[in-house]
């Protein structure tokens, strides 16, 4: 296949992205540090290019029930936000995940609670990971550390929520928002012209009408559509998780880091290496679902294991419900828009897990 | 005065009664039922059958599509 | 089905001057006895049969009495969250402009929670239709005070009345979208008479027939009745939304081919 070097900001590669993934539409609604999405959309001229849709919404609100009445269609639909913002979605993300639809969602976090801050944070894991809105769903979660991977991860994105019928969600954050990287451009994929059977397209005469909602008032019947939602993710669990494992063969100490805090990771096991640590880094790019099979595996030969991320303390959950208990597990992170310094993260190592 | 002859066919099952027809007859042909229909309803019937001229109106008023209405021209 | 067979001699096909249409489906609508709701559908499922778009036609419900309104037409439809519905409309036939698109939304979900998308998918000249019932009370949940609860008007979270100072005003949301330059055809209707049937399905099939012309929103109000909700018989809620609603909410055109009626 043909393709294209280019440098670009990791905001523009999702813009790009979506138009060559063959997106039908992106409706957003601005908030820092993710609004060039929808700038770099609306200066490509899409609606000429493909014959893609993009409006900017009223609210992130709007915003997230026009993705709702597009996936309904059975078209490839595309939003995004910044942390706030995906707040406001969470209604109708479980709308959407409550009628079997998919869409993808890009969050490019920035550090909260509340208005927080601009800067880059990885406090949206729960939100992003647990189902964020109400009842018992989950977003299939994909957690890009380059801005290469922010441009594939449009595809691979629409590609699942497809497959899965499921809302797909970008966790990324602000500095892979902003950050400018060369990125390997696939050519143009059209757009889809034929229509899932589920969409509501106009009832087609001699055939029943499709009714797309999440309603459903008899509890034996809402249970037996729970229990189906539930084995879709049993699936998920089984079949798509994804990760990265760097420098693992003979760790005896590990990191798990996804992301911003990944890259950084990267360098702390360089360091920890030349000081004779055999550190590792498990990279997860499926937060959900989650590597927990891999790393309960892994942990058999392994001393301790530091999670890191940019927050309190979210993802160590997942990690240590991995584990099991097997091993020692701590977290180590940064709040508040600050992104760890590799020194920081070794020194961490030292003191939490292998001095600990 | 044409000289038509209606009449109208209630879906007795789906009348629930409401009472909003009867009044816009304007040859007061409907009355409700001293009978239930299965649902526990009052249900609408033609008392004055010979009456009825067909007109619509108690089809158009009726919120739950019940009533039929069929109309001849009397030769 | 049991039918009371009568008169047996025009009782023939021949004759027949009204039936249920098909794009109505057989099911038994849940609606309390006597509302308005259910004229409203009807109307639009005429509509749509006389119109032959039954298979271009995609319907949004709202949450609210008619949040089950996919039930009983026989068209492809989607269930929006409280308020959403333009935005949905807006993506839907944005995606599909061929297609023939409408929302049906109530007082508590259109002029409340619904506001802001109402308002900025009228503002937008969004190139689908409204259908917006308002009883002035929110039904489904037992009768709580709407956004369009008449001064003075009872509900369970007005037992005393709508009292202005403590609880605002009636929002005329109809009034509004009319007022914005996106929308092209806004008229207030009722369906409590057959002469109000009868114009408000000429109002219908207009507000339907617009999109072809893509020159922006279509908004038909039906001031309605909730004899639960008001609690009164179908017969007394219509002389009292007649006698109280009328005075309030305007029956007429407000806007008519982008042009203020008034």
């Amino acid at each position: 296949m043909k393709k294209e070097l280019k440098l670009m900001k990791g905001n523009e590669a999702i813009g790009e992205a979506a138009i060559r993934a063959g997106a039908d539409a992106y409706f957003g609604y601005p908030i820092t540090p993710q609004s060039e999405i929808l700038e770099y959309l609306m200066a490509e001229k899409p609606h000429e290019r493909t014959g893609m849709v993009v409006l900017q919404a009223e609210s992130e609100v709007a915003a997230i029930n026009m993705v709702y009445g597009g996936a309904a269609c059975g078209r490839k639909i595309i939003t995004s936000s910044s942390s706030p913002g995906i707040s406001l979605k969470q209604e109708g993300l479980s709308y959407i995940a409550g009628s079997e639809l998919p869409c993808l969602v890009v969050n490019v976090v920035r550090g909260g609670p509340g208005l927080g801050t601009i800067q880059p944070s990885q406090s949206d894991y729960f939100q992003a990971c647990k189902g964020g809105g109400h009842g018992d769903y989950r977003l299939i979660v994909l957690a890009p550390s380059s801005v290469q991977e922010m441009y594939d991860f449009v595809k691979l994105g629409f590609d699942l929520a497809f497959k899965y019928r499921n809302p797909a969600m970008i966790l990324t954050d602000g500095a892979l928002g902003q950050m400018m990287e060369k990125v390997w451009l696939e050519e143009q994929q059209p757009r889809m012209n034929e229509f899932p059977e589920w969409a509501t397209t106009g009832k087609k005469p001699g055939k029943e009408r499709t009714v797309v909602t999440s309603l459903d008032l008899d509890s034996a019947m809402q249970e037996k559509f729970n229990q189906k939602l539930q084995e879709k993710y049993r699936e998920l669990e089984a079949k798509e998780v994804r990760y990265e494992a760097i420098d693992c063969d003979d760790a005896e100490y590990l990191l798990v880091a996804y992301g911003t805090s990944s890259r950084i990771c990267q360098k702390s096991v360089q360091l920890a290496r030349e000081k004779g640590i055999k550190l590792g880094l498990l990279r997860p790019i499926t937060l959900y679902p989650f590597p927990k099979k891999e790393i309960g595996e892994m942990c058999g030969r392994l001393k301790g294991i530091l999670s890191v991320e940019m927050s309190a303390g979210q993802m160590v959950e997942d990690v240590r419900l991995s584990v099991d208990g097997k091993v020692k597990v701590d977290h180590f992170g940064r709040m508040g828009g600050i992104i760890p310094s590799a020194e920081e993260i070794v020194n961490a190592l030292e003191q939490k897990i292998i001095g600990g | 005065m044409a000289k038509v002859k209606g009449s109208i066919v209630v879906d007795i099952e789906r009348c629930k009664g409401c009472e909003l027809c009867p009044p816009v007859c304007p040859t007061n042909v409907l009355s409700m039922s001293k009978e239930l229909n299965a649902k526990g309803f009052h249900y609408v019937y033609m008392e004055n059958p010979d009456n009825c001229t067909g007109c619509n109106n108690c089809a158009l008023v009726c919120p739950d599509a019940c009533i039929t209405v069929y109309r001849k021209k009397l030769v | 089905m049991s039918q009371q067979t009568e008169n047996n001699d025009i009782v023939k096909e021949e004759n027949l001057v009204f039936k249920k249409t098909n794009v109505l489906l057989d099911k038994v609508m849940h609606y309390c006895p006597g509302c308005g709701h259910g004229t409203a559908h009807r109307l639009i499922a005429e509509v749509i049969e006389e119109m032959d778009i039954q298979s271009e036609c995609i319907g949004i419900t709202p949450v609210g009495c008619s949040v089950l309104m996919y039930n009983y037409l026989d068209i492809d439809m989607q269930e929006a969250a409280h308020g959403r519905a333009p935005a949905l409309a807006t993506a839907i036939k944005r995606l599909q402009p061929e297609k023939f698109v409408f929302t049906y939304q109530g007082d508590g979900d259109l002029a409340a929670i619904g506001t802001a998308e109402t308002i900025h998918a009228a503002n937008r000249g969004e190139n689908f239709t409204i259908f917006f019932i308002n009883n002035g009370i929110y039904g489904m949940t037992g009768g709580q005070m709407a956004p369009t609860t008449l001064p003075n008007m009872k509900s369970s979270t007005s037992p005393y009345g709508r009292d202005v100072k403590m609880m605002g005003n009636p929002l005329k949301m109809t009034e509004l979208v009319a007022q914005l330059p996106g929308s092209y055809y806004v008229t207030r209707q009722a369906v409590h008479t057959p002469a109000a049937v009868r114009k408000a399905k000429k109002a219908i099939r207009k507000a339907i027939e617009n999109q072809k012309l893509e020159k922006g929103l279509s908004l038909v109000e039906i001031v309605s009745n909730c004899n639960s909700g008001w609690k009164m018989t179908p017969l007394q809620s219509n002389k009292w939304m007649e006698e109280n609603m009328f005075p309030f909410y305007e029956l007429g055109d407000l806007k008519v081919d982008g042009g203020m009626a008034k």
